[in-house]
């Protein structure tokens, strides 16, 4: 298994549920030197927006955490590539399973 | 391989289940010879508390004989040598009191959950 | 070293309550796709997403037959998926909880989902490249 690797999928809208705590999580990791990958899936996409107000997308980039959007997630709300946050890269599902694949830790919330 | 099982969700179909099915699930994999330990945090802090009583429950004619007992379900992990931990802020957020408590709990501060999932292999999110 | 991993996931949700499922049935494909081996242990509620008498209907305010609507099953996304499985020269091994079926009544899956307990989970997870738990809320 390797050693402080990681990805975290979240599934939960963060309008709807409080995402500070796994967001905190995912900077934590950062800090302990953690590769971290956040991979955003179904309603977890609508924090993507560039336009989004308090996504806490900032303070993740600020600490080096990738972030990843699902293309399907994206594209059936209606979230155009233009629209996303710099910080936000969509990428496809198959990203998830490369890096469970690479054996990094693998949390859903 | 080492696995710590992070549970957060609290009550959920406890009643209907008899048990928090999660619990259960670890209980059966100790008994398999997993070598495990839980976290719990959010709500799930909640099921440290010796005094949860849900009996009572009935439709009609039944009575729920076996009603779930999360307390008694952490307190056999434990006894199976099965380390229990919970997040401090957790338990102080939701007000809850040392002394209304199981014992054997191991309280970890939120800051040190990272440094508890190097410990493990894998991280299993309920 | 092969590139062709060992997958395990856990599902929790039942039928048409939660997109989880279908993330989760994509996640399965794509690494089916891609050549990997893939375990399910279905707990709880997914232990109906395989149950053979899932029927599909029409939609009357869609103006659609049951043929035209053509309405998803997961019953057939699993069948679907253990079909590809095996025509990708891999394997995918779907266990249903067995408590959790006798609870539910979901006696009869589609073929190729077997009947199992949290015993095939660990046995699974231990044979495992990976373990991805997608737990219900």
């Amino acid at each position: 298994m390797a050693a402080g690797r990681s990805v975290l999928i979240a599934s939960e809208d963060p309008f709807e549920h409080d995402a500070s705590r796994l967001h905190a999580l995912a900077i934590q990791l950062r800090r302990a030197g953690h590769e971290v990958t956040l991979f955003l899936v179904q309603n977890a996409v609508l924090a993507a927006r560039a336009t989004c107000a308090r996504s806490g997308l900032p303070a993740l980039r600020e600490a080096a955490v990738e972030i990843l959007a699902d293309d399907f997630s994206l594209r059936e709300r209606g979230i155009a590539a233009l629209e996303l946050h710099s910080a936000v890269n969509a990428a496809p599902l198959y990203v998830v399973i490369q890096l469970l694949a690479a054996g990094r830790k693998a949390l859903w919330t | 391989m080492k696995v710590l099982h992070v549970v957060e969700t609290a009550y959920r179909a406890t009643l209907e289940e008899q048990d928090d099915t999660v619990l259960w699930l670890l209980q059966v994999l100790r008994v398999a010879g997993a070598e495990l330990a839980v976290l719990l945090q959010g709500s799930a802090v909640s099921y440290i508390l010796r005094t949860q009583d849900a009996s009572g429950l009935a439709f009609g004619g039944w009575h729920q004989t076996r009603p779930p007992n999360m307390a008694t379900q952490l307190a056999a992990l434990i006894h199976d040598g099965v380390p229990v931990y919970a997040v401090e802020e957790d338990i102080t957020d939701r007000g809850i009191r040392e002394s209304r408590c199981i014992g054997g709990i191991r309280p970890l501060t939120r800051a040190r959950v990272v440094e508890l999932f190097d410990g493990f292999d894998q991280v299993w999110q309920w | 070293m092969s590139d062709r991993k060992v997958l395990t996931f856990v599902l929790m949700d039942a039928p048409f309550e939660s997109a989880r499922t279908s993330t989760a049935l994509r996640l399965i494909q794509t690494a089916l796709d891609r050549g990997h081996a893939v375990n399910v242990f279905a707990y709880e509620g997914a232990v109906a997403l395989a149950f053979a008498q899932q029927k599909a209907h029409a939609n009357a305010v869609h103006g659609c037959n049951a043929q035209e609507e053509n309405h998803p099953l997961p019953s057939t996304w699993i069948a679907e998926l253990i079909a590809t499985a095996a025509a990708a020269g891999t394997r995918l091994d779907w266990v249903n909880c067995g408590l959790c079926v006798d609870e539910r009544g979901v006696n009869e899956a589609v073929a190729g989902v077997r009947r199992g307990s949290p015993v095939d989970l660990w046995t699974m997870a231990q044979a495992s490249d990976n373990v991805l738990v997608i737990a219900t809320r």
